[in-house]
């Protein structure tokens, strides 16, 4: 059984016009019932798989949108819906816009669109639904490995636009490889200095030897 | 003796999630077509509790993961009491205490929408308590027993001496599965005033288990519906599981004809209803003896 059968989204207004929230709405509708696929639109963070975003993000919504990132439990996804989610569209240029949702949070599907149609809608979702399924098994592995993919002593809350500081905000979720990194620092750092692996490997080296040196010779004549 | 209890114990351990999420997949099958849609498939629920249990699971603190443990075990055991053919009595104060554990979970979690829940969940159990209590009461009644074990070897079914007490259990029974116009503590359908009430601040394995426990819940539920018609004749199961379909049925139909009420209307309507029909019955049922 895949946990790609019942994904679960939230979907977030970040100062968007309505015409992409009301496209996000009309999805969830009777209309084109996206429930044959699992999907269920939950009100809360806290059971989600997917979220929607639809609008670009100014500076009072971006604390909002890193808070329910923060509070969905792994493996999530995020899907920006329409163009002004995506790069911040018609607004890129206003003075109170950041620019697309992924100022704030990591976003693995782009859904541009103006409004975004409910078909490309529900493509994007099933595309988020894929990569949700390959951060399970990379969230295994890690859990395996002894360390989380996400650092939540580094998750800075930030609940009023006075504490918004664009240039340090992204680098509060580190990205899977910097973690991984940190990680195995650590791991360097706190185990004892490793046996030299020379048993194992010194009879392997001297086959090795002369098979390159062979190559060598046959290149030479 | 004792061996056909543990065995029937284990077997509705066994069945009882197969049964349950089944039947909620039915349920949202149906809503769905009432609706005019395709819907989810049948096995929803199963793929939903799945995808749960490999979630990360957020504890907001360790004494909510006590509580829910709790609520699932009292569930369990309550409905092996009951269909190991134990008393009424302990089956229904049993049914409490799951309820107050789970309440508890919602408390310990300090959120506004889990408290609001919470609070919402005890109107609901003031609503029903009562009618479970007579429920027990109605079939000591009919058959001189609380011992399920001696209800089904009964010669007549409990429903010729106990209908209003039936009807009055039905009703309730739209409290107890959360259905529409009475889902207050948890609010089924997406998103409204309370996002998703006693559940809001449970994630991962911890819904997952919540969702089990409900599973249980409805088999036993259904269980206690079939109670009213089962008799020592064989035959009567086939009824009974016939009633229990249309009871079922019943209660997703509901579910999408009514809007949610207020907390106020729904105690009103609820004790008019067992006190007219489970009062009654009870007065009958006092005045033929």
């Amino acid at each position: 059984m895949k946990i790609s059968k019942s994904p679960w989204v939230l979907h977030y207004d970040g100062s968007s016009c309505n015409g992409c929230d009301i496209e996000v709405l009309a999805t969830m509708t009777p209309l084109y019932d996206v429930e044959r696929f699992g999907i269920i639109n939950t009100g809360n963070p806290k059971h989600a798989d997917v979220l929607l975003l639809t609008g670009g993000v100014n500076a009072q919504t971006a604390p909002v949108i890193r808070q329910l990132y923060n509070m969905m439990p792994d493996p999530k996804v995020v899907v920006a819906c329409g163009i002004c989610a995506c790069d911040g569209g018609i607004f890129k240029e206003c003075y109170n816009i950041l620019g697309g949702a992924d100022k704030v949070v990591p976003v693995d599907v782009y859904v541009p669109g103006c409004a975004v149609r409910p078909e490309a809608l529900i493509e994007g979702v099933v595309k988020a639904v894929g990569i949700l399924e390959e951060k399970k098994k990379k969230l295994k592995e890690s859990m395996k490995a002894g360390y989380c993919t996400v650092d939540y002593s580094k998750i800075a809350i930030h609940m009023t636009a006075d504490d918004y500081d664009p240039t340090n905000q992204y680098d509060a979720v580190l990205t899977e490889e910097a973690l991984r990194q940190q990680a195995e620092e650590k791991i360097k750092a706190t185990a004892k200095p490793a046996p030299k692996p020379a048993p194992a490997a010194a009879p392997k080296a001297p086959v090795a030897a002369p098979a390159a040196d062979n190559t060598k010779k046959g290149e030479n004549a | 003796m004792t061996v056909t209890i543990i065995v029937k114990a284990i077997l509705y351990i066994i069945l009882a999630p197969l049964i349950g999420g089944t039947l909620s997949g039915l349920d949202r099958v149906f809503s769905a077509r009432m609706q005019g849609r395709q819907g989810p498939p049948l096995f929803q629920p199963f793929y939903d509790v799945f995808k749960l249990l490999n979630k990360q699971t957020t504890v907001v603190n360790s004494i909510q993961v006590l509580f829910v443990t709790g609520y699932l075990i009292m569930t369990v055991f309550t409905g092996a009491l009951f269909f190991a053919g134990g008393d009424m009595l302990l089956v229904f104060f049993a049914l409490s205490m799951s309820e107050v554990l789970m309440v508890m979970a919602a408390f310990s979690t300090n959120g506004p929408y889990s408290i609001m829940g919470a609070q919402r969940e005890l109107c609901q159990m003031m609503c029903y308590e009562p009618m479970t209590l007579l429920v027990a009461i109605g079939f000591y009644y009919a058959n001189g027993s609380f011992m399920v074990n001696d209800l089904i070897q009964a010669e007549k079914p409990a429903i010729m001496y106990i209908p209003g007490f039936f009807i009055g259990f039905v009703f309730i029974l739209i409290i107890k599965l959360r259905k529409s116009p009475f889902d207050l503590a948890t609010s089924h359908h997406m998103h409204q005033e309370m996002v998703k009430g006693l559940t809001t601040d449970l994630s991962g394995g911890n819904l997952a288990l919540v969702e089990l426990a409900e599973w249980y819940d409805l088999v036993l539920m259904m269980g206690i519906v079939g109670m009213f018609f089962i008799t020592a004749n064989p035959i009567s199961r086939l009824w009974a599981i016939i009633a229990v379909s249309c009871v079922f049925f019943l209660e997703t139909l509901i579910d999408n004809l009514f809007p949610r009420v207020k907390y106020i209307t729904m105690l009103k309507v609820t004790w008019t209803v067992i006190l007219v029909f489970a009062g009654t019955n009870l007065l009958i049922l006092n005045v033929l003896k």
